[in-house]
């Protein structure tokens, strides 16, 4: 089972995060569960939402204690929420933001983790830019798909896909598919940086 | 022209003068088209004003909608007095669920006719003024903004008599209940509470509201008929006295009503659109006293001691309701 | 046809392909996305023959569905919680008149404190109401009980209500089977009510009974609801044979052959306890677990067969009889041969508290070892509870309990986790 925390704030759309990684995943033919921390939704407080991907049913109902993979939508809940709680070691950590690692102070703790398996992406610039609104959550799920390999970015544009309607999906798209190619070379870069 | 005795305890004098008229003209309770949808044999007290209303009500609904009919009532007295176990006295598809609800389960019953596709079908929904201006007022508010297709009728008799003559929001000032009782410096009800129910039902901006007494037959009837010519929600209040509640004698039910109507204490009228569009006017105002006297729950207002005081409130009350609907003026 | 969705949203489709005839909406959460859905359905053509009615409250959403399925209108609505109690008086109501509605309860704890998360204690306090009262474990059961619950209601005249975890599973995206129409039609057939208000032959209904007959009436009505015990398992089976899988029943047992413990449960926590029972299986140890589908009617005798073997029994409820203690496992009891001390209450889950695995084997673990005591709230913070307990003590104006104990959390707002 492969299980997936994402954070951010009311508004950002994190639990249609949670659920178009759930659609992506039974696309390609996966059991998938999504579900919302079901706590506040008022806009800008911290929400987290959970998605398990299993290959057989999935009856466990716990929330995410250990996830393998961590999406970070808003940087500024890094300091508020311990949203690296029970990650696994071979975890992988997501962040949207247009800074590094080492610039968000998070060098000594990155370095824990396999290099490819961190990745920051500016997902609400490029929400900006492709949808017109800050909202960097299916951006995120092209760096999702890029950096864990865990689905692939056509499933995340077919999920969108359900998810909108034509025109928002559309831009969308055009915003997974460019944080895939941000996440991408990045992640070459860094096998590089380790061979060498 | 066939011949069906009716009980003359069951209709008034007014049914057998209208006799004599031809048969057009004639009430519905007094011609053999009525159906006799509250059936006489139940038990509802002597001189019951409320079995009188609904006996006019629903069978003049029974006419206008030609037997299509489904009633639903609400607990209370009517409720009952006409269904005590194993006998009823519905001619009619009837339905008794709970105190405050009855506005909700007419609604149900009319959506189930309009999918069904049985329009012609209408739904009468029913209850005394505790299940319509206090407990049942939440579905009620609910059926009018809705404009759901249902006569709701009210059946006021300022009171819960079913339970042992309590207060209401419709128990008028002054008057004693079990729980308004004749004692103390302000004995009865208190002065400036209660609902005027028939003007909270124009407000919602229905099709049809009017009131009505049970000595005014022929006019009762009319409204039922025109009530019954509009789709949507609809408000019908007919003031019901209660021999019991109000302490008259089970003769003067009749004449409590005209009183009642008489001395601008219950103006009689009807609104179409949120509108008022007529009223019953009075050939002669009746002091108040006229309508107090004969009741034992304003006992306290003439001894021991008079209270010319809160007579006199009651008598400017009913000048008001009287300048206000203009019962006095030529038409 | 599989599909990756909101349980919300497959309840509602569901719902959508039972043909009701009138559906009643009122608003609250958990439970609200099934009625948007509905509403959606119905005002885009695709539920036709069906009127969508926003009411005012609760109590009038019941007492819609009243009226209309009196009139020979298949009925539904959907609550929770606070919801269900505002509506007990009709919902009583609906049983005693013997009107075939369905409703879904959308599981969530009751206040005060004001909680919108899940437990069992709103339908718990209905729990005797007359209705029969069917526990989901996953959306696709919730899905598909709720075909078998309009079929049952129309058959024995009696209302059912669905239950499903709120959040837990009204809000859970998963896959599930949703059937086509034409098999929904072969297995439930078209609405045809025992009891009608209609002109053409007027009967009266919801008539005063008094002392000479209301022990007959209310006698029959558990006759009534009894017959459901002979008719689901049968219908289970039948479900089965139409829609390929397992759904309903009255019981689902999990590897409780050969085990001294067994783990009463009811709803979407069955699938953490199973991968619990799984876990504590590899290491050896002997246990199962017994999800209850149907507890109303209790299921006595299957139960009882079901535990049989066991030497002791772990009731998790996600409600509690305060006061007493346990309600399940108060059920349980009563069908149980062993002694009633090897029966032990564990409340866990209140007001949407996690049930983790880990919590779960340790007083799996626990029972097993003859340590558990016989009512035990799971993971319950009890330093949490000596503080206040301490301020009660100390002070006669201790003042409000629930925001003491969130001063001494040090939230300002109730947070999961």
């Amino acid at each position: 089972m492969f299980q997936i925390r994402i954070h951010g704030r009311g508004g950002q759309g994190v639990v249609t995060a949670a659920e178009m990684l759930s659609v992506a995943a039974f696309m390609e033919g996966h059991h998938a569960q999504a579900f919302p921390s079901f706590g506040s939704e008022r806009t800008g407080a911290p929400v987290v939402a959970y998605c398990r991907i299993d290959d057989r049913e999935i009856r466990l109902r716990e929330p995410i204690l250990e996830p393998d993979a961590i999406i970070i939508q808003d940087p500024t809940l890094l300091n508020q929420v311990d949203v690296f709680g029970g990650l696994r070691r071979e975890g992988y950590i997501l962040i949207n933001t247009s800074r590094t690692f080492e610039a968000l102070g998070l060098g000594e703790f990155a370095a824990q983790f396999p290099a490819s398996h961190l990745c920051t992406v500016p997902a609400t610039e490029i929400a900006m830019k492709h949808v017109g609104r800050p909202m960097p959550n299916a951006a995120l799920l092209g760096g999702f798909a890029a950096v864990t390999g865990r689905i692939t970015l056509e499933s995340v544009f077919a999920a969108i896909r359900e998810k909108f309607s034509q025109r928002v999906a559309e831009g969308n798209i055009a915003a997974a598919a460019e944080s895939f190619a941000h996440a991408r070379p990045e992640k070459e870069e860094l096998h590089h940086a380790q061979a060498d | 022209m066939s011949f069906q005795p009716i009980k003359f305890y069951q209709t008034g004098t007014f049914t057998v003068g209208n006799r004599l008229l031809p048969d057009n003209e004639r009430s519905v309770q007094s011609t053999v088209r009525r159906t006799n949808s509250l059936n006489s044999g139940h038990r509802a007290c002597q001189g019951c004003g409320e079995a009188l209303g609904a006996r006019y009500a629903i069978d003049a609904a029974m006419e206008a909608t030609e037997g299509q009919l489904i009633a639903a009532n609400a607990t209370g007295c009517l409720e009952v007095f006409s269904t005590p176990y194993p006998e009823t006295s519905w001619q009619i598809p009837w339905i008794h669920s709970l105190f405050g609800n009855t506005a909700a389960v007419a609604t149900g019953i009319a959506a189930a006719m309009r999918v069904k596709g049985r329009s012609e079908v209408r739904v009468v929904a029913q209850g005394g003024d505790g299940g319509t201006t206090d407990i049942g007022f939440g579905c009620l508010s609910g059926m009018f903004e809705r404009n759901d297709d249902v006569l709701y009728i009210c059946y006021d008799n300022g009171g819960y008599m079913n339970t042992g003559v309590q207060r209401s929001s419709a128990t008028p000032p002054a008057a004693r209940t079990a729980t308004t009782a004749a004692v103390g410096p302000t004995p009865g009800n208190v002065f400036g509470q209660g609902k005027d129910l028939p003007l909270i039902a124009m407000a919602h901006g229905i099709p049809y509201v009017a009131t009505a007494i049970v000595s005014e037959l022929r006019d009762l009837e009319a409204k039922v008929r025109r009530a019954m010519e509009f789709r949507g929600a609809r408000y019908l209040h007919i003031l019901v006295p209660c021999p019991l509640g109000w302490g008259h004698d089970s003769s003067l039910t009749i004449r409590m009503a005209r009183l009642a109507h008489e001395t601008g204490i219950f103006p009689v009228f009807e609104a179409e659109g949120g509108e008022v569009t007529g009223v019953s006017r009075i050939r002669r105002q009746v002091p108040v006293e006229e309508y107090l006297k004969p009741q034992k729950r304003y006992a306290h207002l003439f001894s021991p001691k008079p209270r010319e005081d809160v007579i006199r409130r009651i008598q400017e009350a009913a000048d008001r309701n009287i300048r206000k609907y203009r019962l006095l003026e030529e038409a | 046809m599989l599909k990756q969705i909101e349980g919300s949203r497959a309840v509602a489709e569901a719902v959508a392909l039972c043909r009701p005839e009138v559906i009643c909406a009122y608003p609250i959460s958990p439970q609200t996305h099934i009625v948007e859905a509905l509403g959606e359905l119905v005002k885009g053509g695709e539920l036709s023959s069906c009127e969508f009615i926003n009411v005012e409250s609760e109590f009038a959403a019941m007492s819609v569905a009243i009226g209309a399925a009196a009139a020979g209108a298949r009925s539904y609505t959907a609550t929770a919680s606070q919801g269900l109690l505002f509506m007990a008086e009709a919902v009583y109501n609906a049983a005693g008149l013997g009107l075939p509605i369905v409703m879904t309860v959308a599981n969530r704890a009751i206040g005060a404190p004001i909680n919108i998360w899940n437990d069992h204690t709103d339908v718990m306090s209905q729990r005797d109401c007359g209705w029969i009262l069917l526990f989901a474990e996953t959306n696709q059961e919730a899905l598909d009980l709720h075909i078998e619950a309009f079929r049952l209601a129309q058959a024995l005249s009696l209302p059912v209500m669905v239950c499903m975890d709120g959040f837990i599973l009204t809000h859970a995206y998963e896959r599930v089977d949703m059937p086509s129409q034409e098999q929904v039609d072969a297995f439930l057939p078209p609405f045809d009510p025992r009891q009608v208000l209609d002109p053409a032959r007027p009967v009266s209904m919801g008539a005063m009974v008094g002392p000479e007959a209301f022990m007959e009436v209310r006698y029959l009505e558990h006759v009534r609801q009894m017959r459901a015990l002979e008719l689901i398992p049968g219908w289970a089976e039948q479900f089965r044979d139409a829609f390929g899988r397992d759904s309903g029943g009255l019981l689902h047992a999990y590897r409780t052959e050969d085990a001294e413990t067994i783990v009463v449960a009811l709803g979407s926590v069955l699938g953490t306890i199973k991968d619990t029972v799984d876990e504590m299986r590899a290491r050896g140890e002997r246990i199962g677990v017994l999800g209850i589908t149907c507890f109303r009617p209790w299921p006595a005798n299957t139960v009882r067969d079901a535990l049989a073997g066991a030497k002791r029994i772990v009731v998790v409820e996600k409600s509690i009889a305060v006061g007493l203690g346990g309600i399940v496992s108060a059920n349980v009891r009563t069908s149980f041969a062993g002694h009633a001390d090897t029966v032990y209450t564990v409340v866990a889950g209140l007001g949407g508290r996690s049930i983790t695995r880990q919590s779960l084997a340790r007083v799996f673990a626990s029972a097993a070892a003859g340590t558990l005591p016989p009512l035990t709230f799971l993971d319950l913070d009890h330093g949490l509870v000596e503080r206040a307990l301490a301020r009660e003590r100390d002070t006669r104006h201790s003042g409000p309990v629930a925001e003491g104990l969130l001063r001494d959390v040090g939230l300002v707002a109730a947070r999961i986790s």
